[in-house]
């Protein structure tokens, strides 16, 4: 316990000094743009561009203004957004978040399961048919960039069969392509890691014990086998939660979703800085804490693993 | 024979069963060929069928789009809005400069190309003829001018380089006005998809290639240094490294792209010749570096015992000639198989970005682009399923066969493998 406690507040702590500085890189960046980073555009409506005034003091020394941005920012408070009038940063996040996160969600749960499924399938008879075929799809499912899948997707499912409705938020029925079109090449990778960590764990004498104590097959392979199988899986969730974030984006764009992918890449286009500069530390948080949970999970399933 | 008989026992004192041993031994030293690394990873890399394929086709598609300019290809930036606009694949014949609205000599590149000619050379007349200095040199100027910028390819394709220069009037010598029909079909502004992607395929490799380049040395050099000192210098380091792949850093790189594609700042940077998709490469090049310095600081920190690195020491060798020339290319072999895999990452986050509209901008193309072009034009009323599926197969495909080029590879370079099949 003790061990647990101390892990989590040196990841903290971690977290905290990464924040720091992608918070300074973003400010100093902001400062550079000449004449500041509100100069390039004509027509702020006033309100606007009086609210910025105030909130930065733009006349202030610089140090004056980073630091008091930064208090600010440690208190949670982002500012108001650059283009959407009547929003704050915190506002927006707090709308695209449940959005995002719940398409992160379900993406993270397809490729889980049908990854593992597919992994599975193909181990229990390397080299038959279907292991080839399996192999095959996730093969291209790495390859294939998830926008173009998103887009063949549209085409046939959405343009030949009417099965789906082709963008937007609000149904259920609205989140199954794009979460799945998120979820492939995630799938393709686990499918991969799932077939070589069984292959290797079913040729292990306790899995021979298993087997000749007279277990039925599901029991050897779902409790024993995939058990150990499944290790280089979960410490793939890691980089798999960081490829959700970036991908999420386009496919926000694609099915017109109104997460925070949507919203930064508008607002990077649009160069609403402060908006950008929130969900840039929001991702960078999010990433963390997805590590953190991967690390930890990773020491329930293999007590041998111990946490530093 | 004497090599047959060890020096201490002439060879009639021994029998002929020590004999026949050491005919043997013989027989398997002579057997045993010593192959270096390389040749071994060639022999085991031979094998692999789908890695041969994957890099027969990458040599094929890197020399194709060498010499896009001299295939018969149809301009990849020529619109036409009335007559060619989404048009499905077909094999309609094609004639260069037929679209009557660029005022082509009898619609003909040829045609054109010669009217161009002469009307050069008319202009150099009148330069000579011309007595008052005056006058001349702005005749001259005009020339100067129009020799530059009124030539029939400004129409057709853009800002081309020399050699691509060179090699399209080479195209338009060998095939005439005749042009590929749009077997790809055409977009939605009437330009040949079959041409936009092989031009599009310069822009996608080199892009791809380049920002690899620039992320091997910053990573070659970090990771070599690191492990080479050890110690704090490589705690401090690896830490560094540690911070920033924590760092979610496709967001920044976005937010630094329109940062700097903003417009004083874009000026700014071309004062000092620095342009759009240089910042591209150097941008990407700069955050691809952190797996491939992990990579070489491991290879490196096991290396730097051996007996070749205290050699070098002792005769005198510096530092820097020690981390660079003995341990770096020690470490070739890995480092190849990174390059390949960071290639094709490199390339999907290029169309990634291409995507956004944040990477290779109009009236340069790339793959990216392309597809974010078919995204587009998908609606209910039409389905141009060539405009995504054309650029999503090329994009897909080269992916695919760089991947696995790069699994062969690293089996191939993998010194566990050694005299193995």
């Amino acid at each position: 316990m003790q061990d647990l406690i101390a892990f989590l507040i040196r990841r903290f702590a971690w977290m905290l000094l990464t924040l720091w500085i992608v918070f300074t890189i973003s400010f100093f960046l902001m400062r550079f743009v000449p004449g500041g980073p509100f100069s390039s555009e004509k027509n702020v409506p006033e309100a606007i561009k009086r609210n910025i005034e105030a909130r930065f003091g733009l006349n202030d020394p610089l140090a004056v203004q980073y630091f008091d941005s930064l208090m600010r920012t440690l208190k949670g408070d982002f500012g108001p957004s650059y283009r959407l009038e009547d929003f704050t940063v915190n506002e927006v996040i707090a709308q695209g978040f449940p959005i995002s996160a719940s398409l992160a969600i379900l993406a993270l749960c397809f490729a889980l399961l049908l990854g593992v499924s597919a992994g599975v399938v193909s181990a229990l008879k390397p080299g038959s048919l279907g292991d080839l075929t399996m192999m095959i799809l996730a093969t291209l499912g790495i390859a294939i960039p998830n926008f173009v899948l998103a887009s063949l997707l549209i085409i046939v499912f959405v343009f030949w069969f009417d099965l789906f409705p082709t963008a937007g938020w609000g149904s259920a029925w609205h989140l199954i392509l794009p979460a799945l079109c998120l979820g492939a090449p995630i799938a393709a990778y686990i499918a991969r890691l799932t077939r070589a960590g069984l292959l290797e764990t079913i040729g292990q004498d306790y899995i021979r014990t298993a087997k000749a104590k007279g277990l039925p097959m599901r029991q050897v392979i779902g409790k024993h086998a995939l058990r150990g199988a499944l290790l280089p899986v979960v410490s793939y969730l890691g980089p798999a939660a960081a490829r959700v974030l970036t991908g999420s984006i386009v496919l926000e764009q694609i099915f017109v979703i109104p997460g925070m992918g949507s919203h930064f890449v508008e607002a990077a286009l649009q160069r609403d800085y402060l908006l950008s500069m929130g969900l840039v530390l929001v991702y960078t948080a999010l990433l963390f804490l997805m590590n953190t949970l991967v690390d930890l999970s990773y020491s329930i399933i293999d007590p041998r693993v111990k946490l530093e | 024979m004497k090599n047959e008989s060890s020096p201490e026992v002439p060879a009639d004192a021994m029998t002929d069963q020590q004999r026949e041993h050491y005919r043997r031994l013989l027989a398997d030293a002579k057997r045993i060929q010593g192959v270096s690394l390389w040749q071994d990873a060639w022999r085991r890399l031979r094998k692999r069928r789908a890695s041969m394929l994957s890099m027969y086709f990458l040599i094929a598609l890197a020399v194709l789009a060498f010499f896009t300019p001299l295939l018969p290809l149809q301009s990849p930036l020529d619109k036409d809005l009335e007559n060619r606009r989404g048009m499905p694949p077909n094999l309609q014949a094609y004639q260069m400069g037929q679209r009557s609205d660029l005022k082509f000599d009898s619609n003909s590149l040829v045609a054109e190309m010669d009217r161009y000619r002469q009307q050069m050379l008319a202009l150099a007349e009148k330069v000579n003829e011309v007595e008052d200095p005056r006058q001349r040199q702005a005749l001259r100027d005009e020339w100067q001018l129009r020799s530059r910028s009124s030539h029939p390819f400004n129409q057709l394709w853009n800002e081309l380089d020399p050699v691509a220069w060179q090699l399209t009037r080479a195209r338009v010598t060998i095939f005439g006005d005749w042009a590929m029909p749009s077997i790809f079909g055409t977009d939605d502004l009437g330009r040949d998809m079959l041409s936009r992607l092989f031009w599009g395929a310069r822009v996608s490799l080199v892009v791809g290639v380049v920002a690899t380049i620039v992320s091997l040395l910053i990573g070659v050099s970090y990771g070599a240094t690191s492990g080479y000192f050890g110690g704090r210098v490589d705690a401090v380091m690896m830490r560094i490294v540690d911070i920033l792949y924590s760092i979610p850093f496709i967001f920044v790189v976005i937010f630094l792209m329109t940062f700097l594609s903003e417009p004083t700042i874009a000026a700014n940077l071309a004062a000092y010749g620095i342009d759009q998709i240089m910042i591209f490469y150097i941008v990407i090049g700069a955050i691809y570096w952190l797996t491939m310095s992990r990579v070489v600081r491991g290879q490196v920190l096991s290396l730097k015992h051996e007996q070749f690195v205290d050699a070098a020491r002792t005769v005198g060798a510096s530092q820097t000639r020690i981390i660079f020339r003995h341990l770096v290319p020690n470490v070739l072999g890995i480092v190849i198989v990174y390059l390949t895999l960071t290639i094709p990452a490199v390339m999907l986050f290029d169309a990634f970005l291409s995507f956004l509209g944040l990477g290779v901008s109009p009236p340069d193309v790339s793959w990216g682009l392309l597809v974010n072009d078919g995204v587009q034009a998908i609606t209910p009323l039409k389905t141009r399923w060539w405009l995504v599926v054309f650029p999503g197969a090329a994009l897909a495909g080269t992916l695919f066969a760089l991947n696995f080029l790069g699994d062969g590879l690293r089996d191939a370079l993998d010194p566990r493998m050694k005299n193995r099949t």
